[in-house]
């Protein structure tokens, strides 16, 4: 029972880590200035890293390997939250995404640096030092873009109205909550999210943008449960293209 | 890297008459000194120009070069391929990055260069003209094409011009993680299925062609100039880079198992030269100048980026905090 909760903790964020990862790395190539499209592609780069991590702590727990599981499910098999399997739309859209999303798995991994899962606890304090980076880049952006010319601002505030149910979506809380608190493997989805909206707010409050947390939000739920948006199997076609034609072959 | 300029359009030479003769024979003289040029040096205008035609079609190639390429991004087949695909094809863009600061020391903006390149005025390596079908030809690009681009680099590397000398020193050093990454790519599939062995061999016999016209037109009918030369603008002939690449490469083509498409590849040991079928140079010509299988694809990717990126550049835009460029 302990190890079916802690695998769907794994599971969500390594899809949630897969998908977003994927997603940013379709800047490569088309970023607005030369040096966002290398530092999505960078943080790309780490989030698939992450994931792969995170499945091959799966495998420990009797899953079967990381490329057959990522490479290989379909859309109702994933658990990631729907916010990240949206085409990554304009530039706003792309970084107010990206910034509620790692201010959120920065909380995570901090709060799962004293897991009582041992792989997950040790892996954790690994990737907050890399997510604090990806942070740094999110908060720079926000308050440079969010304090800037009209139209950057107009854009920003259009993405946050529309991204802050889809970033609640986040923390759609599982059924195994209770035992995963109690038994010490994860602090819980309620915790994370109200640290989450106090490092939100603390940017919001230092640009021209405006966020009102405590209106009336209806999150974007389904995502850990299988329920996905029309933009999921498309990408995880175009994903398994090539393993697809031969799983079994080495690539 | 996705391969230098200087083959592309070599530059009408024309008289020498209004540079200073004190200013000119002192250049010439650290040029042979082996000293390199610096940004706020005296320079003659010619060898500006054509420094900056050559770094900014460098620059091009490799942001163009890193959208066939980016494509199998997300089609990469499993975890170790997609991460090194991403990681390579952002150096590629990081290389844009460098090339097009070395470029602008020599005083033309970066957003003038990338303007040129939109509207046609400035050209990139013709390879990237090609369309990448499959993940075996992302998997010639990332061995094959990367070869040739350093064979290429590294005699650039030995140029005379500072900025550009150094960003090729860092960039061949990247390239050569991404020809190893390249090449197990490639043994892979030859020690794969039937299947990944033909999809291979399919994308060798697409891509040899334009490979051959790579390094540009043969020396027969590639007029360089002497003073490119001597001023260490152009460190070696386009066919001495050809030769160089067959040398390199055919031996390990063969050895996984391939064949070559050109039924006259054959080294004349007693000239000590590789024999090819002569690349079709009016392809060549012809597709350098538009008219290739994604010329329009490319640019217009490139516009579309640039036209939705405009509004982050402007805001980040401080009037107050325009960088001087060094003019000498």
């Amino acid at each position: 029972m302990e190890n079916q909760a802690a695998k769907e903790l794994l599971y969500k964020m390594a899809d949630d880590a897969l998908i977003i990862g994927h997603r940013n790395s379709e800047w490569t190539g088309i970023g607005p200035m030369l040096e966002e499209d290398i530092s999505f592609s960078s943080m790309a780069q780490d989030k698939i890293g992450h994931s792969w991590a995170l499945f091959k702590i799966l495998n420990k727990l009797g899953e079967n390997e990381p490329d057959i599981v990522a490479f290989t499910r379909n859309a109702e098999q994933f658990h990631n939250c729907q916010m990240v399997e949206f085409p990554i739309g304009e530039y706003n859209f792309s970084l107010v995404r990206h910034f509620f999303f790692d201010l959120a798995e920065y909380h995570r991994y901090e709060m799962l640096e004293d897991s009582s899962l041992g792989d997950l606890a040790q892996l954790a304090r690994k990737i907050k030092g890399e997510i604090k980076y990806h942070v740094l880049h999110a908060k720079t952006w926000m308050k440079n873009l969010g304090n800037s010319t009209e139209e950057a601002v107009s854009r920003l505030q259009g993405s946050l109205n529309e991204l802050y149910p889809m970033a609640l979506g986040m923390f759609e809380p599982s059924p195994f909550e209770d035992q995963i608190v109690s038994d010490g493997i994860f602090g819980g989805e309620s915790e994370l999210m109200s640290k989450w909206r106090s490092s939100v707010m603390e940017i919001i409050d230092q640009t021209q943008l405006e966020l009102n947390i405590d209106g009336d939000w209806n999150p974007l739920y389904g995502g850990r449960s299988g329920v996905h948006t029309e933009h999921l199997q498309p990408l995880l076609d175009e994903m398994s293209e090539v393993v697809r034609t031969d799983p079994a072959a080495e690539w | 890297m996705y391969g230098g300029g200087n083959v592309f359009e070599p530059m009408k030479v024309k008289e020498l008459i209004d540079e200073d003769p004190v200013l000119l024979k002192e250049f010439e003289a650290r040029i042979d000194r082996g000293e390199k040029i610096e940004p706020t040096d005296w320079m003659p205008e010619l060898y500006r120009k054509q420094l900056i035609r050559m770094i900014e079609q460098h620059a091009h190639s490799e942001i163009i070069g890193a959208l066939p390429e980016g494509t199998w991004i997300t089609r990469a087949p499993g975890f170790k391929r997609k991460m090194a695909l991403m990681a390579k094809v952002q150096d590629e863009v990081g290389h844009a990055q460098l090339l097009y600061s070395a470029a602008e020391t020599l005083g033309k903006p970066r957003e003038k260069m990338i303007d040129d390149l939109i509207n046609g005025k400035s050209k990139y390596s013709n390879i990237f003209n090609y369309p990448a079908f499959t993940w075996a030809d992302s998997c010639f690009i990332s061995w094959l094409v990367d070869a040739g681009a350093i064979v290429n680099q590294l005699a650039n590397a030995k140029g005379s011009y500072g900025p550009y000398v150094r960003a090729l020193d860092r960039i061949c050093k990247e390239e050569s993680f991404h020809l190893k990454y390249g090449h197990d790519c490639v043994a892979t599939l030859a020690a794969g299925s039937k299947q990944q062995r033909e999809w291979m061999q399919d994308a060798i016999n697409r891509w040899w062609a334009p490979m051959m016209m790579f390094f540009g037109p043969s020396d027969k009918i590639s007029v360089h100039s002497e003073v490119l030369i001597k001023w260490k603008v152009k460190m070696a002939s386009n066919d001495a880079m050809r030769e160089q690449y067959l040398d390199m490469y055919v031996p390990k083509i063969l050895e996984l198992g391939f064949t070559i498409p050109d039924p006259n590849l054959r080294r004349n040991e007693e000239e000590g030269k590789w024999e090819i079928t002569e690349p079709d140079w009016d392809e060549f010509k012809r597709v350098i100048n538009g008219d290739g299988p994604c010329n329009k694809e490319r640019l217009a990717v490139r516009r579309v980026a640039e036209e939705r990126g405009r509004w982050v550049r402007e805001a980040i835009n401080r009037k107050s905090e325009n960088y001087i460029v060094p003019l000498a």
